[in-house]
């Protein structure tokens, strides 16, 4: 498994292949992605919630207990290419469990937070058979949609003192929110950090219909929200101590059912799907492009915008209706 | 053109670990971030490791290389125990260096063991890099 998923990494014509084989047994699992700003205790937490998905171990029914992968994406340095990935640090009480799969994996570059390969590597995962794939990322910019592109349910962890409940009123961040957790609850300031994320989900959604809904939705299709959906929970936990994980977890579980249950699943696997296929397109047809581009005839055109003889958007198009015509 | 994120060459992975019971990670820390900026992507697991939790990452994470920190003087108990679990696990193929407080007489037996590497206080960090490359290219070199 490990060895495929580097292939997967490395997007090698290995990998690709071992992909084409599984994608038929994906689908399965349940992908939760948990995302926000660094400092908020995301490792701790995912190490909590997979010890409360698996139980106890000294328990006769843990033959039985969901099965977890977890993807820790950390970023790569954009000067050397090179990466830390220090996320097991937190997960040593995992450890021994034949049930849990940890992979540490750096963005290579790739702008949304999760790295180019992480999909393939979930989907290798589900087709394995895990039940539970939780993708750990670190909130920036655009990563938050990234995330909730690739998730059945999307977690954003704040913590109090750390401007979040400001940061948290930037759009992006809590439409995709399928739940909103307050980490560190055990500190000063959690309780109004709480209120002012529910205040923020009030106020864009006066009527109680769920910004997680709507959110969605307006990615996908324009639509109006329904009037019942998922109501966003913010839910308060001290992953340190453990405490909010069951609850946590249990409304992890509860958004699944109501996935499953409002036929939302098919919605977003379709909307998943067709993001996943635009971003393979975009990337297929640039490599295409770039691989048969002239270094020099781009070095021109580069030339000519850097002396503003001409603006970028019109060399790039010249470039593109250039390699058409010769093609 | 190169497209751009075009991987040229896969990165190598390295796991740092501090096996045994050993409290000062700044070294370690160090190595880490030295093989970061040499490119490599490097997963950092910290103290008090035993063999098996080592083995089991280096497995997880498909490693080219693992890098110990020993400072407590138990590398001649550690490194066996852990080079035993590794090729108990198929792992054998993956490369150890060691860095920390290791008196010379140990080197030998070490490289006996299959030890890739040893490195002293004070190793510059570029040496360190260029080991940690030149250890995951011989084995990739024997195939």
């Amino acid at each position: 498994m490990a060895r495929l998923l580097t292939l997967i990494e490395n997007q090698t014509q290995e990998g690709l292949d071992g992909l084409a084989a599984l994608y038929p047994h994906t689908g399965r699992a349940h992908v939760v992605g948990i995302t926000g700003a660094p400092g908020t205790g995301k490792s701790t937490l995912v190490n909590e919630l997979a010890r409360a998905f698996r139980g106890n171990p000294e328990d006769d029914q843990r033959a039985a207990a969901p099965t977890v992968a977890i993807v820790a994406v950390d970023p790569s340095s954009p000067f050397s290419g090179g990466a830390i990935l220090g996320d097991r640090i937190r997960m040593r009480d995992l450890s021994g469990d034949p049930g849990v799969f940890i992979r540490s994996m750096a963005s290579r570059g790739a702008l949304g937070g999760l790295a180019r390969g992480t999909a393939g590597v979930v989907q290798a995962l589900d087709a394995a058979g895990y039940d539970k794939i939780l993708i750990e990322t670190v909130g920036a910019g655009q990563a938050e949609v990234d995330i909730a592109r690739a998730a059945h349910t999307t977690l954003v962890v704040a913590a109090p003192g750390l401007g979040d409940d400001v940061q948290a009123l930037k759009a992006g961040i809590l439409e995709i929110a399928d739940i909103l957790v307050v980490n560190k609850a055990d500190l000063p300031g959690a309780d109004s950090t709480q209120s002012a994320l529910r205040a923020t989900l009030e106020m864009a959604h006066p009527d109680g219909g769920g910004l997680a809904t709507a959110g969605h939705h307006a990615m996908v299709e324009e639509q109006p929200a329904p009037a019942e959906g998922w109501a966003v929970p913010v839910l308060a936990t001290a992953a340190i101590k453990g405490d909010g994980v069951e609850a946590l977890a249990k409304a992890i579980e509860d958004h699944r059912g109501y996935l499953i249950e409002s036929g939302e699943l098919a919605q977003r696997e379709r909307a998943r799907v067709r993001a996943e296929m635009e971003s393979l397109l975009r990337d297929l047809l640039a490599e295409r492009f770039l691989l048969r581009q002239s270094e020099a005839r781009f070095e021109e055109a580069l030339e000519k915008v850097i002396t503003r003889s001409i603006d970028p958007r019109r060399a790039v198009s010249q470039l593109v209706l250039e390699a058409q015509a010769e093609a | 053109m190169t497209p751009p994120g075009a991987d040229m060459q896969p990165k190598l992975r390295i796991l740092i670990a501090k096996p045994g019971l050993d409290g000062h990670d700044r070294g370690a820390k160090v190595i880490a971030r030295a093989l970061r900026d040499a490119g490599m992507e490097v997963i950092y697991t910290g103290l008090r490791q035993t063999p098996e939790m080592i083995a089991e990452a280096a497995l997880q994470e498909d490693v080219d290389a693992i890098g110990l920190s020993i400072l407590s003087g138990a590398h001649m108990a550690l490194v066996p125990r852990i080079l035993e679990v590794l090729r108990g696990q198929g792992q054998g193929h993956v490369k150890l260096l060691l860095g920390g407080i290791i008196p010379d007489e140990d080197l030998p037996a070490l490289r006996e063991l299959g030890v890739a590497a040893v490195f002293g206080p004070g190793t510059r960090t570029d040496a360190v890099s260029e080991a940690f490359l030149n250890a995951v290219g011989e084995g990739l070199a024997r195939g």
